[in-house]
């Protein structure tokens, strides 16, 4: 007992001077030589295999016994998810991706013990047909600037001396110590941080009302019910590098004056709740968290709050409902949060990312930090690129990076040869942007000029394979299905979009329907109650808007240029190329498909279901979509 | 002579309002004092002749909600260059705000909401008499037949005035309903039977049983080619 204690003691920083004599010890039982291999262990990679992968490397230095010489670190998401999982061997840097737990004994003995490179784990530029060998080379990471994002292929976020390791806490060390709230609102206000979760508003000012408003209890409020489809960055930074956001958080609350903070995370997300709650138990152990900080005397206590898995409670409001206990349904407004929020206290809420950001303004200078970035978003960004895009995968980039660089530089373009059609950013609520804006720099204004929005950062890529119509559809439908039904507009508006847009796809819709649904997105941007109906109507405007001819397509001609939409299309074996195989014959689930061998096949369209299946099995090119 | 209103009890002449927290604004063209902490709703509605603003989920013994959004208006902040909308039933005066309750766009936007409200409910006699003041005739929808339109009103008196909670709005989007908390088969004890719901209810949705209770709205999902559409889809994919 006696022992724990002291253990518990010698760890606690109770100053600045003692969490630099603890770095300070830290990195001193390093040995910068000792071979680490680092293997990403992201929910991304989870799902490619990675725990196998661990394991394999965990029995492989048992039983070498390398525990001394090898060092084995399972950290956060890399970004590269696409060639998941993957490792990287320090302190060179050695990258292989798409391993497999087979991989693991030929990477100890070859490329741990004998410096040796396995070519086959290289990864391949798609480009240039090279092999890359180091990880700063792979043209992925090599034109992003990973800020934020930077620290999470390093660090185990199980283990908080990691992240002091790399310098974490010293930010909330100068915040507390050596600078006052107004001043550290000042350096918030003049980095031009803008919130991260969607909304752009100035995170300063946001923070300064906070402060100025009346109420002797006041909280702060991690915002990480991340719900948008095919976004998971604050997911993969809460998992990676939770520290960064329990820092960021004292910080904002030192600044404002509040004492009790909530995570509000996704149940959907077991290991970034797991990972928040050890970082909250360690932080609290080392001194970081809790009462008198750093001996500064100031006290604050972070509490995490499971979200129910309802997409609206990413709002602000609706979120601090939940938070209540109530539903989680939003409310006006008109008084912002950060004067009347949780329990009708000040409350400042800012995304996973926003408060990520803090501690390096802190840190290195709102003078900094403002280098990076256009006129009006600062900093980077961090964008989950996916859909029809040959690197899948988490990537922060500087604000102002043309969409192009993006998606061909980084993301490496389109898959077999296909080509581009546009480009979904902002979650649900965002617009399609098409190809002639591909050099629109992105940041928070020009999105929006465009008809979409910054949003949360995700951004799908769709490639000439895309109905567009059948995307808006996709999208009302899932906001239908999602929006909590409070307000006229949203609730019913939303069905009816759903509605017309099912209709059109079905080749049933009606010049008319168009104007109808201009009429809609009126009212929801003007008449719905919380931003998400009134951004939810995006998808059908930005369609509508740039790919015209394809709603007028399914409406007078009856057809879906891109092949999608399953009533308008027929699938048909054309006799001159079909060989007779049978391979369709026997591929179809309903039978639809007759012939003999080296006999060419029919479909029988009474009897077809439009699946595909035919298609895809045929080797020959034999079967025609129409 | 303006006049001041204190908590829409009293009225006095603003010269004998010394002291007491008077915020100036223009509504539709017409500057009136009203006291402030209240809504542009509250404050018009005590305005007689002022203001044209429907509302249908508001009620003066409950907490404003703003889910119908009849009540929406035009505002500007700065005088009247920026205008924005915003639901009358929750926007606090402001010194110098600007108000205005029926422009075109206004009225758009209440046509819009009540074509939606009047496809939902087609034989409500309250949403046939917005209809005709805003010139909807026949809604561009598959027509439901529902007499529920969702305003909580019902909820919110459980709730705020009698304490009771015993029934509450369940589900989302458009399948939200009132029914008893959790979708118990049946209404608990919680409900004494105060008719409260029934009272004000603006549709006459709700009706007391036999046994003193009230019988709650059913939701018919009149969403009947929606449905047809989603059964196929899944039959065609399973």
């Amino acid at each position: 007992m006696v022992e724990q204690v002291r253990k518990l003691l010698e760890k606690r920083a109770g100053s600045a001077a003692e969490l630099e004599n603890l770095r300070q010890s830290i990195l001193d039982k390093r040995d910068t030589n000792r071979a680490c291999i680092s293997v990403c262990g992201g929910t991304g990679c989870r799902a490619s295999g990675a725990e196998a992968v661990v394991d394999a490397f965990l029995d492989e230095i048992e039983r070498r016994e390398l525990q001394i010489q090898v060092e084995l670190k399972e950290t956060g998401c890399h970004g590269f998810c696409e060639r998941g999982p993957v490792v990287v061997i320090r302190p060179k840097n050695i990258f292989y991706q798409r391993v497999k737990p087979e991989d693991i004994p030929e990477i100890i003995s070859e490329t741990v013990l004998g410096g040796k490179i396995i070519e086959r784990l290289l990864y391949v530029d798609p480009v240039t047909n090279e092999k890359i060998v180091y990880e700063p080379d792979v043209p992925f990471y090599k034109r992003q600037t990973r800020t934020v994002f930077g620290a999470n292929g390093e660090i185990d976020p199980t283990n908080i001396e990691d992240y002091i390791a790399v310098g974490g806490y010293s930010a909330l060390s100068k915040a507390l110590l050596q600078m006052s709230p107004d001043k550290i609102i000042e350096e918030v206000k003049k980095s031009g941080l803008r919130g991260r979760g969607g909304g752009g508003f100035p995170t300063g000012r946001k923070w300064q009302s906070c402060r100025d408003a009346e109420g002797k209890i006041k909280y702060v409020i991690c915002n990480a019910d991340e719900g948008d489809p095919g976004a998971y960055q604050d997911r993969s930074l809460l998992e990676g590098n939770p520290h960064s956001v329990i820092e960021g958080m004292i910080i904002g609350a030192y600044a404002t004056g509040s004492q009790r903070g909530y995570i509000y995370v996704r149940n959907e997300y077991p290991l970034a709740v797991s990972h928040a709650r050890i970082a909250i138990e360690q932080a609290v152990d080392y001194g970081l968290l809790g009462e008198n900080i750093l001996g500064s005397g100031f006290n604050f206590t972070i509490t995490i709050n499971k979200g129910g898995g309802a997409f609206v409670c990413g709002e602000s409001s609706a979120l601090m409902a939940s938070l209540e206990g109530k539903i989680g349904e939003p409310r006006a407004k008109y008084v912002h949060m950060s004067e009347k929020g949780l329990w009708d206290s000040p409350s400042l809420l800012n995304n996973v990312k926003t408060w990520a950001n803090v501690p390096l303004i802190i840190n290195k200078g709102a003078e900094w930090y403002s280098r990076v970035g256009t006129a009006g978003s600062k900093g980077t960004m961090i964008f989950s690129l996916v859909g029809k895009i040959n690197n899948t995968g988490l990537v922060e980039v500087p604000m102002g990076i043309t969409l192009r660089e993006m998606i061909y530089d980084i993301g490496g373009g389109i898959p077999n040869g296909k080509k581009f059609k546009a480009v979904q950013t902002g979650g649900p609520s965002g617009g399609c942007i098409p190809e002639k804006y591909l050099d629109t720099p992105v940041d928070f204004d020009e999105l929006t000029k465009l008809g979409s929005m910054m949003g949360s950062g995700g951004m799908i890529v769709m490639d000439e394979d895309t109905c567009m119509v059948d995307v808006a559809r996709y999208f009302i439908e899932f906001l239908k299905g999602e929006s909590c039904g409070k307000c006229t507009p949203c609730r019913e508006g939303l069905n009816r979009m759903s509605e017309i847009l099912g209709r059109i796809t079905q080749g049933k819709g009606k010049r008319e329907d168009l104007d109808t649904l201009e009429d809609l997105a009126g009212i929801l941007s003007g008449g719905a109650l919380c931003a998400l109906g009134q951004t939810a109507a995006n998808p059908v405007l930005s369609t509508l808007h740039y790919f015209r001819d394809e709603y007028l397509a399914h409406i007078d001609e009856k057809r879906c240029l891109a092949g999608v939409c399953r009533e308008l299309i027929q699938y048909s074996i054309d006799p001159e190329k079909c060989e007779g195989c049978l391979r369709c014959l026997r591929g179809c689930p309903t039978g639809a498909i007759s012939g003999e061998k080296r006999q060419p096949h029919t479909i029988n369209q009474d009897m077809c279901i439009k699946c595909g299946a035919c298609y895809d099995v045929c080797k020959f090119n034999a079967v025609v979509k129409r | 002579m303006p006049k001041v209103w204190i908590n829409g009890e009293t009225c006095i002449n603003v010269q004998d309002a010394e002291g007491v927290n008077v915020v100036h604004l223009t509504v539709d063209d017409k500057e009136i004092a009203v006291s402030g902490g209240q809504t542009i709703l509250e404050a018009v509605e005590r305005m007689p002749g002022i203001g044209n603003i429907p509302a249908l989920c508001h009620h003066p013994a409950v907490k404003p909600y703003g889910a119908c959004r009849i009540c929406t208006v035009e505002v500007s902040e700065d005088g009247g260059s920026k205008f924005k909308f915003v639901a009358a039933c929750l926007y606090p005066v402001k010194e110098g705000l600007v108000v205005k309750t029926n422009t075109e766009r206004v009225r758009k936007l209440r046509k819009g909401i009540i074509e939606l409200l009047l496809a939902r409910c087609p034989n409500v006699k309250r949403i046939q008499e917005l209809a005709e003041e805003y010139g909807v005739e026949k809604p561009r929808f598959i027509l439901g037949d529902q007499d529920c339109i969702l305003c909580g009103l019902c909820v919110r008196a459980c709730q705020e005035i009698m304490g009771k909670s015993a029934i509450s709005l369940v589900n989302r989007g458009i399948y939200r309903e009132v029914a008893a908390p959790f979708y118990a088969y049946e209404l608990t004890e919680d409900c004494i039977g105060c008719g409260d719901c029934a009272f004000v209810c603006p549709t006459g949705a709700i009706e007391m049983g036999p046994d003193g209770k009230p019988i709650l709205p059913k939701v018919k999902i009149p969403y009947a080619e929606i449905e047809a559409m989603m059964k196929k889809e899944t039959v065609a994919t399973s």
